[in-house]
């Protein structure tokens, strides 16, 4: 990148930065050249969930490529899941990278250690995926964007879902953390029958013998799980064996394309909900659905589709206004005006999206497990934390 | 509870148990003959998995897939000992320990490369999908009994070898004195050989089984090691019968605290709350089981040596 | 094990003397290093001698048990998160005027480091006490487990305790202060790390030579002995574990303020592997193989993960040859000395 401060960054320090940004910016006035604007991805790239970043960063990279923009540079690096390394990662990439935007973390624990403070030394924080209550109410930041959904979204419309279809019972589970906790009140945010039983299971359990055993006895109507990763996949295989008869609803993260192939057609038939699936019938979608699967030889998961969309918003704030005008390009990511693979796609208040979510079912397509539409469980969904957000 | 749902439970206490154990004998017996501490052991039941996995995937076949699993175990496992692990016989537990971890990346990292870092798709054969149903009413799956049924049948056969066979003559007398053996003209380094990749076979075995019905991913084999040593540390180091007894009791522990603890707490606070802090004891009911094991028996409870 | 070089006084003294060469010069080139990264404005890089000298700290309380009283830990990640822990809750309570207790007297937590050290060192050293006078009655690969099962069993009420976050951690959102620096600034926050890892050394330099350092070094050597004389090992293990346990907490406070964020990964079992990685690839039971070793680890991760996705490959391969064919470690290798089993 040869940009015209680069010299100058390379010899000051990062007290000293802030003030020649302001300087050389008041120098150059209203220059013609387009301000560079630099990226720095933290994604998950290697040890367990490593397919989440790489759908991430491959969406991502997706749209970058097909733009051309010449003043885009992304430097990508992995954090390994652990949250000290994306500490580490994002103390690198704004002290000696010297990014303008941070994107690409895909936990919400990893967000949590990054996030609050990159915002706060004046970066930018595109989310492709975690999105967790803290940041979304009281602790919301005017340089913080959620791309991806609040990380209740997609338990909520579960709960809606099993209102709508006259659900009098349900026996609910998750993993004993935070995400776990978060989902289960998030979808008694929206359901209104009885929880049969709720239960929390180990984090990263792989054996569910005892918990099956549970929910055959329960009578529950239908069951809701949140078991993302690895987890899911062995529930759903051992689900499907214990020969259950009961409908079983859960959020998107189980059932992304990137994880079904390895659960197999023990998935076929389950509900789960999203923002978003390869069947949404817009052009933009078409062309990405199309053009991912050119590119990288596999259908796009929702993690793809988030990434190929935070680039997308990016793309669209810098045709408009130069990163180093902080408030002008805030405003232009605010307006959010870029062609969704979601078809509809707007900021609430606290800068999280307001869109509806839909109903999936896991079907085969020939050989291929993958999902499609079945309904809408809620309708321009904003989050339950945005009266909190002060910004 | 209904009695029907315990003894459910017990079921899936015994069969987990029984898995643990297949991976615990390894350890064990590598332990006991030759003094070495294995944290690779882990990655050899990623192995079997994965060999199951992408054989079953190009032949169609389950039963192609175990055997191929087995056969892939035991080979990674003699080669690993004849290139490394050897070395290690005569060094402090610490060395053993480091090498060994780096193993683990080694194998991880190693696989990733080869397979991607995606899940790999591995389900249970159709000749023993669904569930059958056992006196009392109890619905059960048919795979998870036949896993009960191939951990028993493996245990027999491990107590019959080192009972019954010149080979576990050896193996029993290379654990008393391992001096003493090779003068008696016995090849050492063989039988060290041969004990690993036993040990790396029932490894992969369980690694294929259990992938089955889990996942088969990259770094499964490491939380099934932590159990497997605390399994084998429970039993006493070095004791198979310490260490199926140990995997038994992980096994019950580690299923009826998921069940029972909640439920407990549940009698004396609110039902959210019960269940959280109910699944936390649970999570660390198995090390509070070891540490107690410990503390009366600092052998573990069949321990040959301290 | 190799030899320990502060034991022998005088028998080996131009080894002694090429030991502490080597000593110096990697403390000179730590600092060495900071400056430099300072001087030039390459901020990343003195976070990154920051972390080497408190890993250095935390692995400088395993030496003391691992090197010179010859207890393998697998556990010590517990030391180092919950020191991480006193950190992050006393300033959580601290930022956001909630008391952490109000009886006896109101308590608000801090935001001191001093307050923060002295706490986590009294968890850590606590912790260290009942972990210890229980896995103390076990020795060998039966120590080494319990340890590891403590480890995990504290990993695992970190992360289902919702109060502080849970497997989110804990952000601290701005850095602890010190009377009279300024622990925003990277240079001085470096410094600051910087003297509490001499501190710790000389501490342990100290000890060692010592009456007790004596004791602890025959209770690895020969137990029988040690009781011939009339002291009982169990005693001198115990109280170098409970030094060791406040030595590592007091690193996991530091490390919790470099990040400014805590959690349950500070806990895990592949921290305590980790510690134990930086005392081999140092030298076991060398003074300076905690710095040695975490500067060297740091530096290949650093490096190698530049270079390929798959770089834990070449580093389980490049540790692998360590433990096989180097001996002695960084600083055995520099410095020489008796290399025996």
């Amino acid at each position: 990148m040869t940009g015209p401060k680069t010299g100058i960054h390379r010899e000051t320090r990062m007290t000293k930065y802030l003030t020649t940004t302001a300087l050389a910016l008041s120098m150059m006035g209203t220059a013609v050249m387009a301000e560079p604007v630099k990226v720095g991805m933290i994604t998950t790239l290697s040890g367990g969930g490593a397919s989440l970043g790489i759908d991430t960063r491959d969406g991502f990279m997706l749209a970058v490529e097909e733009a051309g923009n010449a003043d885009l540079e992304v430097v990508i690096e992995d954090d390994q899941r652990e949250p000290e390394v994306a500490v580490q990662l994002s103390d690198k990439m704004i002290q000696s990278e010297e990014v303008d935007v941070l994107t690409g973390i895909v936990w919400s624990n990893l967000a949590m250690a990054v996030v609050p403070g990159a915002v706060r030394q004046g970066k930018f924080y595109l989310s492709t995926n975690a999105a967790p209550s803290q940041l979304a109410g009281k602790g919301c930041h005017e340089n913080y964007f959620s791309v991806s959904y609040q990380n209740d979204n997609l338990h909520e419309a579960a709960g809606q879902y099993a209102t709508d279809e006259g659900f009098g019972s349900m026996f609910i589970m998750a993993p004993n953390y935070p995400a776990g906790q978060d989902s289960l009140s998030g979808f008694k945010r929206f359901y209104e029958g009885e929880v049969a039983s709720e239960v929390y299971t180990q984090l990263g359990q792989t054996d569910y013998a005892a918990e099956i055993a549970q929910i055959r006895d329960s009578g529950a109507d239908a069951l809701f799980f949140f078991l993302p990763g690895g987890m899911g996949i062995s529930f759903m295989k051992q689900w499907a064996e214990a020969g259950i008869d009961m409908p079983v609803v859960g959020p998107a993260f189980s059932f992304s394309q990137d994880i079904l192939p390895a659960i197999g057609e023990a998935a076929i038939g389950v509900k789960n909900t999203a923002q978003w699936s390869k069947d949404i019938d817009n052009a933009a979608n078409a062309h990405f659905v199309e053009a991912f699967e050119a590119k990288y030889d596999r259908l796009p998961s929702l993690y793809a589709a988030q990434g190929y969309d935070t680039a997308q918003l990016l793309l669209s704030a810098m045709d408009k206004a130069d990163v180093s005008d902080a408030d002008a390009f805030r405003e232009a990511l605010r307006a959010a005006e870029f062609d969704s693979v979601r078809g509809k796609f707007s900021f609430g208040p606290n800068q999280h999206p307001v869109q509806d979510i839909y109903v999936r079912e896991v079907v085969k397509e020939g050989e291929v497990l993958t999902n499609h539409i079945v309904g809408t469980a809620m309708t321009d969904r904003g989050d339950a934390y945005a009266d909190e957000c002060k910004m | 509870m209904s009695m029907i749902l315990l003894i459910e439970q017990l079921l899936n206490g015994l069969q987990s148990g029984l898995m643990l154990f297949l991976m615990a004998a390894g350890l064990t017996l590598v332990f006991g003959v030759m003094g070495l501490i294995n944290l690779a052991h882990g990655s050899l039941y990623m192995v079997g998995a994965f060999a199951c996995a992408g054989v079953a995937a190009a032949t169609g076949s389950f039963w192609l897939g175990l055997a191929a699993s087995i056969a892939a175990a035991a080979a990674a496992g003699a080669i690993v000992e004849v290139a490394v692990i050897r070395r290690l016989y005569a060094r402090d537990h610490l060395d053993q320990v480091l090498a060994t971890f780096a193993l683990i990346l080694i194998f991880s990292e190693g696989t990733r490369w080869l397979y991607g870092s995606f899940p790999l798709y591995l389900n249970v054969p159709p000749s023993l999908s669904g569930s059958v149903t056992l006196p009392g009413g109890i619905q059960y799956s048919l795979f998870r009994l036949a896993i009960i049924g191939a951990g028993l049948a493996v245990a027999a056969g491990l107590f019959l070898l080192i009972g019954k066979t010149r080979i576990g003559v050896q193996v029993r007398a290379g654990e008393a004195d391992r001096e003493m053996i090779a003068a008696l003209g016995v090849d050492i380094r063989r039988l060290y050989t041969l004990v690993f990749a036993l040990g790396a076979a029932l490894a992969g075995m369980a690694g294929a089984l259990v992938g089955t019905i889990q996942s088969v991913q990259v770094g499964m084999g490491e939380p099934v090691l932590i159990l497997a040593f605390v399994v084998i540390v429970i039993g006493g180091i070095g004791s198979i019968k310490g260490a199926l007894i140990g995997a038994l009791l992980v096994g019950v522990t580690d299923t009826m605290g998921r069940v029972l603890l909640p439920s407990a707490f549940a009698l004396v606070m609110e039902t959210s709350a019960a269940t959280s802090m109910g699944a936390a004891l649970a999570s660390m009911a198995i090390y509070i089981l070891m540490a107690m094991v410990l503390i009366v028996k600092p052998g573990g409870l069949f321990g040959a040596r301290a | 094990m190799s030899a320990v070089e502060i034991t022998a006084p005088g028998r080996r003294a131009g080894r002694m003397g090429r030991a502490q060469i080597v000593n110096v010069a990697l403390a000179l080139g730590l600092v060495g290093f900071g400056l430099g990264a300072w001087a030039t404005g390459e901020t990343f890089l003195i976070t990154l001698a920051t972390k080497v000298a408190i890993l250095g700290i935390a692995g400088a309380g395993l030496n003391l048990v691992l090197g010179f009283g010859g207890l393998v830990s697998f556990g010590h990640a517990a030391y180092f998160g919950l020191g991480g822990y006193a950190s992050g809750i006393l300033a959580h309570h601290a930022l956001n005027y909630t008391p952490m207790f109000e009886w006896p007297f109101v308590f608000e937590g801090s935001t001191s480091m001093p307050v923060i050290w002295i706490t986590a060192m009294l968890v850590g050293a606590l912790a260290a006490l009942l972990i210890g006078a229980l896995s103390l009655r076990t020795t060998g690969v039966y120590f080494i487990m319990i340890t590891l099962a403590f480890g995990q069993m504290i990993f695992y009420f970190a992360i289902s305790w919702p109060a502080y976050g849970g497997e989110d951690g804990l952000p601290i959102y701005v850095r602890n202060g010190f009377p009279g620096l300024n622990t925003l600034d990277p240079i001085q926050f470096f410094g600051l790390a910087c003297a509490v890892l001499f501190a710790v050394l000389g501490v342990t330099a100290m000890l060692v030579r010592s009456r007790f350092g004596l004791a602890l070094q025959a209770a690895r050597q020969n137990r029988q002995r040690l009781m011939a004389v009339g002291i009982r090992p169990g005693g001198v293990l115990l109280v170098a574990f409970v030094i060791s346990g406040a030595i590592t907490a007091l690193a996991g406070a530091l490390y919790a303020d470099l990040n400014r964020f805590v959690s349950p990964s500070m806990l895990s079992w592949h921290l305590s592997g980790e510690l134990l990685v930086f005392l081999i690839l140092g030298g076991t039971g060398r003074l300076f193989a905690p710095l040695a070793g975490a500067g060297l680890y740091i530096v290949l991760e650093h490096l190698l993960g530049g270079v390929s996705d798959h770089w834990q490959f070449f580093f389980g391969l490049m540790l692998l040859g360590v433990v096989l064919f180097a001996r002695g470690g960084v600083i055995g290798f520099l410095a020489g000395g008796k290399r025996n089993g």
